[in-house]
């Protein structure tokens, strides 16, 4: 055009088209707020995680020597209930007997002790539907169909291994990481 | 939007003509809640329950702030300051009673709110959003309800914490994490109990800010009405005041009355004992059950107890959910031009036969215990629940014979003989 006194570049921003210089400044801002605002949600995410004190309390020592065959004791362990039995020869040998394969969880008996300590179960005390305290570690407790513990929330049937027989829950009943620091003692956690 | 023969606001005292200058407030009550609303002439009873809902939410509000100002939310003493508003704080028992039965009466009257809905299909164009966004301040509020059962940390408190938070643990991967992450430790304690009062506190003016939106939505069609016929002109309609805020005012004093005796009489007589119980992590209470206001829900999650391809755990959580979420549906499932239930012959059926009893079991099964005969009715039900929404409202919507509809909400209310009275409202001559 005759009359025109800028460039080709200038009339194509006139039109609104084209790469401006400034739409660097303005991607950069946008990007710099953005990436800012995402990082702030990271301390406003992690602040419901547990707290230092609340994980502080992830270990327990427990002496084990006063419980007799066929007894259970509870425990508390991260605030959760723990269940520690020793099995009768009697309840090894029923857990034994099962064949792994027909098992909701399959899981034997041994994979769920310790070596040296067959007889020695420890579980959290925590039902794997939606976190109930089954029955059965108590004395006098409703044990369930199959000897072990009795969830009486929605009906889940653990056997002498606590091991899920029946009933809505999907996994046995978890077992935490511990070892045996003596014979008669053990440190969850 | 309004009818064009919507009256128009017009102050007459220097002050609300300057304030009207200034800051449109009473206008806007006016054009909300006032003269200025023209509604369907012939709304029935059952259109009490939205202005009923709406005050039972102001109620829990004003409760709640007062018990506030005594509750204190730390697991360590946060029972004890339940009992201190009980028996120390002048007129505490009065103010909790209110508040913890005025819960019980929000959804009392939100589920015969929802019952109008279902049952005049209220949720039909051009009126989906208004229901879109209920559905949304009916999950709010169990969210709210939920959070608030936990804070007197009895044992179903404690207990209802746990299971509740356990179903987000039913999903795959993410989901122990983020149970955890939820209760920020492994079990409820005082991290959950805290946040959880703080969501509390929030939440009701969320519910607040939603149900500005609902109304707003409403009031682009306007009200609905029992024959669900759209207005068709002024003698369809008469204004929200002073018609519908005295018939309102009158479903609000049976309400107070029968919210009254069941406050003052029977307090207790729809919480339960256990929660009397400081909450203890380490036993849990024989029956566990959620407040009477989620037993359907709790009796939808129990009724799978069989793994097919998913965890008969995951199924449940996530049946429990959808039941809710496919009301988001419900305006697309329900085909039929007609909205009320009163010219829908088959439809009809299937409400009273089907629908209406299935939420009844659904009620009973879910305060039962977890044995049977009860799983297999609640699974019966559930299995009914669902196919009434998918498959039997769908199918009913195509192929029943609606029953003639009235012309005009005038003809409905007057008869169809009184030409003279009619006027425009007349049915045209053949």
């Amino acid at each position: 055009m005759a009359t025109s006194t800028g460039t080709a570049e200038t009339e194509a921003l006139a039109a609104g088209e084209g790469v401006r210089r400034r739409d660097f400044i303005e991607i950069a801002a946008v990007s710099a707020a953005g990436v800012g605002g995402l990082a702030v949600l990271v301390p406003l995410i992690s602040q419901m995680a547990p707290s230092k004190d609340v994980l502080a309390e992830s270990s327990t020592e427990l002496d084990i020597s006063a419980i007799e065959p066929g007894q259970a004791i509870k425990a508390v362990f991260r605030k959760q209930p723990v269940f520690v039995r020793n099995l009768t020869p009697q309840e090894m040998e029923q857990a034994n007997s099962v064949p792994i394969s027909s098992l909701r969880d399959p899981e034997s008996l041994a994979e769920r002790t310790k070596e040296g300590h067959a007889n020695i179960l420890v579980t959290m005390g925590v039902c794997t539907h939606l976190g109930c305290v089954p029955l059965g570690a108590g004395e006098g407790e409703n044990r369930g169909e199959f000897g072990g513990y009795f969830c009486p929330c929605h009906g889940s049937h653990y056997d002498t291994a606590g091991r899920i027989r029946k009933g809505p829950a999907p996994a046995n009943l978890h077992v935490p990481d511990y070892q045996f620091t003596t014979d008669t003692t053990i440190v969850i956690g | 939007m309004s009818f064009p023969w919507a009256r128009v606001y017009e102050p007459k005292a220097p002050l609300m003509r300057y304030l009207d200058e200034k800051l449109p407030l009473p206008r806007f009550v006016y054009n909300a809640v006032g003269a200025g609303y023209p509604v369907p002439r012939n709304l029935n009873y059952w259109w009490n329950f939205g202005v009923l809902a709406g005050f039972a939410l102001v109620l829990q509000i004003v409760t709640g702030v007062v018990l506030a100002m005594h509750y204190a939310a730390n697991a360590s003493v946060a029972f004890d300051s339940v009992e201190h508003i009980m028996r120390d704080v002048n007129w505490g028992w009065a103010v909790r009673y209110a508040h913890a039965n005025g819960a019980s009466f929000f959804f009392v009257v939100l589920y015969l709110h929802i019952f109008r809905g279902l049952f005049y299909s209220s949720y039909k164009a051009p009126r989906e959003m208004i229901w879109l966004i209920g559905v949304v301040i009916f999950l709010l509020t169990m969210a709210t309800a939920f959070m608030g059962y936990v804070l007197p940390w009895g044992q179903m408190s404690f207990w209802g914490a746990q299971v509740i938070t356990g179903l987000f643990s039913a999903i795959p991967l993410v989901g122990e994490p983020l149970q955890v992450w939820l209760l920020g430790g492994y079990a409820p304690d005082n991290a959950a109990l805290n946040r959880f009062f703080s969501l509390h506190y929030l939440l009701p003016f969320v519910i607040v800010g939603v149900v500005i939106l609902h109304i707003w939505a409403l009031h682009i069609p306007g009200s609905s009405n029992p024959t669900g016929v759209e207005v068709k002109s002024e003698s369809d309609t008469v204004p929200f005041h002073p018609y519908y805020t005295a018939k309102d005012g009158l479903g609000l004093g049976v309400f107070l009355i029968i919210y009254c005796a069941i406050t003052f009489f029977q307090p207790n007589a729809l919480g339960h004992p256990d929660n009397y119980i400081e909450a203890n992590p380490l036993a849990t209470p024989a029956h566990i059950v959620p407040e009477w206001y989620f037993y359907p829900f709790y009796a939808i999650l129990r009724a799978f107890t069989v793994d097919f391809i998913l965890p008969a755990k995951l199924w449940g959580v996530l049946a429990m959910f959808s039941a809710i979420l496919c009301w988001f549906f419900l305006p697309w499932l329900d085909k039929s031009p007609v909205r009320s239930g009163h010219y829908r012959p088959l439809f009809r059926k299937f409400f009273w036969f089907g629908l209406i009893p299935t939420m009844a079991v659904l009620f009973y099964c879910g305060g039962a215990p977890a044995e049977e005969p009860y799983v297999m009715i609640s699974q019966i039900a559930t299995a009914y629940y669902f196919l009434h929404f998918l498959v039997v409202l769908p199918i009913v919507s195509s192929i029943e014979r609606p029953e003639p509809l009235p012309y005009s909400i005038t003809e409905a209310v007057l008869g169809e003989d009184k030409q003279v009275v009619l006027g425009e409202n007349a049915r045209p001559p053949l």
